[in-house]
């Protein structure tokens, strides 16, 4: 085998380990605990926070914000909850939730692509 | 900062004070940089900031001054959504326009084959440089701008696959045709592919305003419902008439409705009659006859008469809204069979892109003497051919599209999860009273035994009773009954407008019948027990009675003085459509049983009138969840039909539950299914409603999956050393734009299906 090709190998195996390690290693993840009534989503490139934790059996007001004009993202959904939701751009669009259970329950956009979680305590 | 301007109704202002209260409450909320009050309109006029305020916002600050806000949240927030959907497919095929153009520009000059046609600007490399800069970085900057951000929160989707593929075309291409003598120095192809890189975009770009046009259709249930309300209501108020907005019609408003008009809100009418069409909301397409007392569906059609009624839901409480409600949830909610694509998507597009590592490696090492070019343009092709997209479109849009279709024809469903059971229902239980039947009882019998007949007990009859005559003693001692038997006889005696006797000692006798004095002779009126345990004899007359059972008819008999004088046959006639709906679903396989409280003798009978061979008879409420539970011990998936009111913890304990001929909300609470009219043929049409929708996810599914299960590998390259074949990345671009356009278009199906 020539040098050039040992480099692509060993530059695509590379490649490879970043991108599982980048993409689907373990991230750690922030937990924004919501004490107040309501808390702000930013909708760009995914969900900020990530994650929120809510209580259980009060009703909070979860406001997204798209910033982001991927069509992707355009709708949300928090499918545990019944809630489908268009996000115009640069709107904020308030989605009331009373989570009746405690546990983890993932959210995601339309496509399924992006994905946030609430944390019922 | 996004400043919108925002005019809603406000109810409650009395006096000028309340303008000036109001519009400090709302210039109080950060963001709102003006608020204005109109007393005379009583609407609020809000200037604010979009990104800060929300429709929440402004009523929580208007109800905290004591005031309510009609702030028409939903059907803005749908204008909203399509004017700026509109807004975007117009950007979008601009950008299309663009990059096809330039594309096939670049292409004409670059192209083995028709390149010699072309003027020799657009063979030049710099020129293409150029018109390919134009497409990566204008229309093609939408895939960075999705990329970036996603790239921070450490996640990737399709744009990011397109990101990469057309930047590895387009950055290669440019490095060459800015430093040529590089790749000649280390010996590899110097044309650049600036065709691909824009083709790509122009195609993948073209197959998104498809599939964004194709996507509008799917949520158009939800559209149409709101389009449904009326928008005005003309009310009368202080003796006068006056139109005013939908929005505030309040609870207790008289409103005039004439014909051809809508009805604006849910209420009861109180004055004149009509015939209302109420296909839109119920399904039904035959007109409703209304009369005084009868209760109006807002957003139905008055036909033919004028009337005057009294709104007993407004806003969020009709029957209309609950629908909408409904719909919107069922939509936002996941059906099972979604959980397998769920979890191929999350690992998708990094496992693409580790394959497209996979793919350079390979070709560059094993490609022979064209090896970086097969290299690069198969890498391209294997990111540009993955669509996780088919895959995250495949359940929701069919079950969009199925639980709209579902409503426009009077099928609530619940949410995904019962729209995926109900097609694998094979045993369907039916509540005799008000499902089966009408719920209506009616005399179909009076026999008085007439004198002359044997008596054992007195064989000189004393009583010599016309039908009229049995009737009137009948109906007088039923007058103080509640029983829903009692209001079938009473009812026939005021059609004859017999005079009713005056009764004493009246008594109900629970599970038996009643009894009292007229004219101070013992009457009494109820069934065989009652007979048995005052010690009547009836033996005379037993094959009559049991004949009249066995015809499914509910047999009173009516004894005065101790001596048996007549009978009435009461029976709940079956609905038109009963017999046809058990055997279809038998023809389909389902087993049909019916659940009563009645006798084993009345309910075989009745069943065996519409074709059910299971009975589950003198059944009392409170014991049918228990036989529901019986029936899904033996292996069953059962569905539950009944009023939803009466039956709910038997509908809650099938594994669907269907409440039918109601839009309350106990019943849509305990139901997975709510069939809004009273045609037992919708039960069929829901269950085939779940089988066409299931057929068209699994398809989708199947379609996702297997694309790319196939045409990854082939872009990568497999079928080359058989068949020396390979995938023109633009072909990928293609092929990868019409895979989540078709499967768009296959859940559209669903609507022109027949149900």
């Amino acid at each position: 085998m020539t040098l050039d090709k040992i480099i692509v190998s060993l530059f695509s195996l590379a490649g490879i380990i970043f991108t599982y390690w980048f993409f689907l290693g373990k991230k750690e993840e922030k937990v924004r605990e919501v004490k107040k009534s309501s808390v702000d989503i930013v909708v760009e490139g995914g969900y900020s926070p990530n994650i929120v934790s809510l209580p259980l059996g009060k009703t909070t007001v979860i406001n997204f914000l798209r910033k982001d004009s991927n069509s992707c993202l355009e709708e949300v959904l928090l499918s545990d909850f019944h809630v489908r939701k268009y996000l115009p751009l640069n709107q904020k669009v308030a989605i009331s939730i009373m989570p009746q259970k405690k546990g983890e329950f993932v959210y995601s956009c339309g496509m399924n692509m992006f994905h946030g979680k609430i944390v019922v305590k | 900062m996004t400043e919108i301007k925002k005019t809603f109704a406000v109810k409650g202002m009395h006096c000028a004070s309340c303008v000036r209260v109001l519009e400090r409450a709302l210039q109080k909320i950060e963001g709102v940089s003006e608020a204005n009050v109109n007393l005379a309109t009583e609407k609020a006029t809000v200037i604010y900031d979009s990104t800060k305020v929300t429709n929440k916002h402004l009523a929580s600050a208007v109800a905290q001054v004591g005031y309510q806000a009609v702030v028409d949240d939903e059907m803005q927030h749908k204008d909203l959504e399509k004017k700026e959907k509109q807004k975007e497919l117009q950007v979008l095929k601009k950008k299309v326009a663009i990059s096809l153009f330039l594309g096939a520009l670049i292409l004409w000059g670059s192209f083995p084959g028709i390149m010699n046609t072309a003027p020799d600007l657009l063979k030049n490399f710099l020129v293409q440089l150029l018109l390919a800069s134009v497409v990566q970085f204008w229309p093609g900057l939408d895939f960075y701008k999705a990329t970036i951000p996603a790239l921070k929160h450490r996640t990737a989707n399709m744009d990011t696959l397109v990101a990469i593929g057309t930047t590895v075309a387009y950055g290669y291409s440019a490095f060459i045709t800015i430093f040529p003598k590089i790749p000649q120095a280390i010996g590899v192809d110097s044309s650049p592919y600036f065709d691909v890189a824009t083709i790509i975009i122009g195609l993948i770009l073209l197959g998104r305003y498809f599939e964004a046009k194709a996507k509008a259709g799917t949520s158009e249930a939800i559209k149409k419902l709101l389009g449904l309300q009326a928008k005005t209501a003309r009310v009368i108020r202080k003796g006068k008439e006056i139109d005013i907005p939908l929005a505030e019609v309040l609870v207790g408003d008289m409103i005039r409705v004439r014909p051809g008009e809508k009805i604006p809100v849910d209420g009861i009418i109180e004055e004149g009659n009509s015939s209302i069409d109420e296909s839109m909301v119920t399904g039904e397409s035959i007109p409703v006859d209304k009369t005084k007392g009868d209760y109006v569906i807002g957003a139905t059609i008055n036909k033919t008469g004028t009337f005057i009624y009294q709104a007993q839901k407004v806003g969020n409480e009709t029957m209309l809204a609950q629908i909408i409600r409904l719909v919107e949830e069922a939509q936002g909610s996941k059906a099972p069979i979604q959980r397998l694509a769920d979890l191929v998507s999350s690992y998708f597009v990094p496992v693409v892109i580790m394959l497209a590592f996979f793919t350079f490696a390979i070709w560059y090492i094993f490609g022979g003497e064209s090896a970086f070019l097969f290299a690069l343009l198969n890498t391209v092709a294997v990111l540009i051919i993955a669509c996780p997209c088919a895959m995250g479109l495949a359940t929701p849009t069919a079950i969009m599209v199925g639980t709209g279709k579902g409503a426009e024809q009077g099928i609530l469903i619940r949410d995904a999860q019962s729209l995926e059971i109900a097609h694998k229902i094979n045993a369907i239980i039916f509540d005799k009273t008000g499902t089966l039947t009408k719920g209506r009882p009616e005399i179909t019998e009076i026999i008085p035994f007439i004198p002359g007949r044997k008596d054992a007990q007195n064989p000189q009859p004393i009583f010599n009773l016309s039908q009229k005559g049995l009737l009137q003693i009948a109906a007088s001692i039923e007058k103080g009954s509640e029983h829903s038997l009692a209001d079938a006889i009473v009812k026939k005696a005021e059609e004859q407008q017999l005079t009713l006797n005056k009764v004493e000692n009246f008594k109900a006798i629970t599970g038996f019948g009643v009894s009292g004095t007229i004219d101070e002779e013992e009457v009494l009126l109820g069934n065989r027990k009652l007979m048995q345990r005052e010690n009547i004899l009836i033996a005379d007359h037993l094959k009559e009675i049991e004949n009249l059972e066995d015809d499914g008819k509910t047999v009173m008999l009516l004894a005065v003085e101790k001596r048996l004088v007549g009978l009435i046959a009461v029976a709940d006639l079956l609905k038109e459509t009963a017999k046809e709906t058990v055997k279809t679903l038998q023809k389909k396989g389902i087993e049909t049983l019916m659940i009563t409280g009645d006798n084993p003798r009345t309910a075989n009978a009745i069943a065996a009138k519409v074709g059910i061979r299971r009975v589950l008879a003198e059944v009392l409420p409170d014991q049918k969840e228990a036989e529901v539970r019986k029936i899904q011990s033996e292996g069953k998936k059962v569905a539950m039909v009944g009023d939803g009111i009466n039956d709910a913890p038997a509908l809650a304990a099938a594994d669907i539950g269907i409440a039918m001929g109601t839009g309350t909300d106990v019943a849509i609470e305990a139901a997975d299914i709510t069939l809004i009219n009273k045609d037992l043929q919708t039960v069929v049409s829901a269950i085939e409603l779940s089988k066409k929708t299931m057929r068209i996810i699994k398809l989708n599914l199947f379609w996702a999956f297997a694309y790319n299960i196939i045409l990854i590998p082939v872009a990568m390259g497999i079928l080359y050393p058989f068949f020396h074949l390979l995938l023109n990345p633009i072909f990928a671009s293609l092929a990868m734009a019409t895979s989540s356009i078709s499967v768009v278009t296959n859940s559209l199906l669903l609507k022109r299906y027949k149900i």
